[in-house]
């Protein structure tokens, strides 16, 4: 299982990538995907809406359950990624790439240094 | 915490990198490889399940047939030696105690099979309403069992056993069925919608049968499959899971399982006054299928509305596998119950239209 260097992770198993300054792209983990199971439905926010940390802004259904996203940072969604409408396989087969989940402009940069780095977030995964 | 109940297979379930869960205090697979490959494998080859939580109880003696006929919904008595019932218990009230299988052995000589977590629950039922001449005894540890479901059950059991299995007709059940050497008891039974067998044998052989079938199957895309392929095979099927479909506050005629109930058999039963007149006059609620028309999915416990008015419950929901649909079953007041009805789910915090459709969602071709 991978968990990419350049991200950093949340304890609710979300992952954000920081892009041009103040944006922040966000999915779930490699690991998260893999406890759900075969994913059949993603319900995202829409363009304008506020996120706020550590609530949930959405979510992910596998054929047996639905697990809630929570926010892993605040902030405005900027883009919202549609091909997950009509692919939610994308989730399980490419979730750091084609299945980000939306793009938010943060409202608090100081959130992100609350987020893991790829060995902590593994070492927390590793003591569950 | 208590500590889980766990089936002769469990050491097997990483070999295969099963994902095991607490299921009603039970460590069981909930998948091997992943739901919907397991699902379409039962559909289209075969799957094997492991299904050893099961309860088992014998019931025999010189009264066994009475005391059956008055516990059980259904009609006990048309059963023949080597047949099996799909029955249910139910309460004074109508409420359903468990959904169950009677295996006729012999005369004066039963078995039956109940749901794993009512186990202790329909014991002492039964053993409450037991009279004189009966003997039943909970054997549900002595006992495994495993389902080979699919269109190749049959092809790929047949590999392991000398018993021409063509002959075992639906619902029927041969015993002392050596199956790669081991003595089975062989029902064509399932609980997915599919042709298949369920096969009862001692714990200790489980493992060697578990290993036996697997091997005989994979050429053929037998795969071994969980708990999460099982419900939603059963799901598109209909067939009704206790604790969902059927609860003490859900009589079997609400649940579209009246043919599991004969009040017109001779012997009194408990029950019989209310589904006798739920059977004359219609139940006040039915189970039907739903379709979303929103997008959303449909999960157990989520209320449905006629505008402002609940009407209902989902009982089992999800994507189905085979349909590529998102589908629930849901218990409703009558009135709102034909076909093409539209209805509204609350999921989270939005009201999403669906409609009422026909089920079983998926029936197999003959």
């Amino acid at each position: 299982m991978e968990f990419p260097k350049e991200l950093r992770y949340s304890e609710e198993h979300e992952w954000t990538k920081t892009e041009d300054g103040n944006k922040v792209r966000i999915g779930i983990t490699a690991f998260a995907q893999d406890e759900l199971g075969d994913i059949v439905f993603v319900e995202l926010p829409e363009v304008g809406d506020e996120l706020k940390a550590d609530e949930p802004f959405g979510s992910v259904e596998s054929v047996k359950t639905v697990s809630e996203l929570y926010a892993p940072v605040s902030g405005k969604v900027v883009e919202v990624n549609e091909d997950l409408d009509d692919s939610p396989e994308l989730v399980n087969e490419s979730p750091y790439e084609k299945a980000w989940m939306v793009v938010v402009e943060l409202s608090d940069s100081s959130e992100l240094e609350k987020l893991m780095t790829a060995e902590q977030y593994e070492e927390m995964i590793k003591e569950d | 915490m208590a500590t889980l109940l766990r089936t002769p297979l469990f050491e097997i379930y990483k070999e295969h990198g099963g994902k095991v869960i607490d299921f009603g205090g039970w460590e069981l697979p909930v998948q091997f490889s992943s739901i919907k490959e397991e699902h379409e494998a039962v559909r289209t080859q075969a799957g094997l399940f492991d299904v050893s939580h099961m309860g088992e109880f014998e019931v025999k003696g010189s009264n066994a047939l009475s005391f059956l006929q008055y516990t059980m919904t259904n009609d006990v008595s048309k059963l023949q030696n080597g047949q099996a019932q799909y029955t249910a218990m139910c309460y004074e009230n109508g409420g359903t105690v468990d959904d169950l299988l009677v295996y006729k052995r012999d005369e004066n000589d039963y078995l039956l099979v109940v749901n794993a977590s009512n186990i202790e629950k329909d014991f002492e039922w039964l053993n409450s309403h037991k009279p004189e001449g009966v003997e039943l005894v909970n054997v549900s540890p002595e006992y495994a069992q495993l389902a080979i479901q699919g269109p190749k059950a049959e092809m790929i059991l047949q590999k392991l056993t000398d018993t021409d299995l063509a002959e075992i007709g639906f619902f029927r059940f041969k015993e002392d069925v050596s199956l790669a050497g081991i003595p089975s008891l062989v029902s064509r039974t399932g609980y997915t919608g599919e042709d298949g067998f369920e096969i009862y044998l001692k714990t200790g052989d489980a493992e060697k049968l578990w290993r036996s079938i697997l091997e005989a199957g994979t050429e053929d895309g037998l795969l071994p499959a969980g708990l999460g392929a099982r419900d939603t095979l059963r799901f598109e099927a209909k067939l009704a899971l206790y604790g969902q479909e059927l609860t003490k506050d859900i009589t079997p005629i609400e649940a579209g399982i009246g043919f599991a109930v004969k009040t017109d058999k001779e012997a009194d039963f408990i029950g019989k006054e209310v589904l006798a007149e739920q059977k004359k006059n219609g139940a006040s609620r039915k189970l039907v299928g739903i379709e979303m028309i929103d997008k959303g999915i449909p999960r157990s416990h989520y209320e449905v509305f006629n505008g402002e008015k609940k009407i209902g419950e989902v009982t089992t929901g999800t994507q189905s596998p085979s349909l590529k649909k998102n589908l629930g079953l849901a218990l409703l007041e009558k009135e709102y119950t034909e076909l093409g009805t539209e209805v509204d789910v609350q999921i989270r915090q939005k009201r999403l239209k669906a409609k009422v459709v026909s089920s079983p969602f998926y029936k197999r071709g003959k």
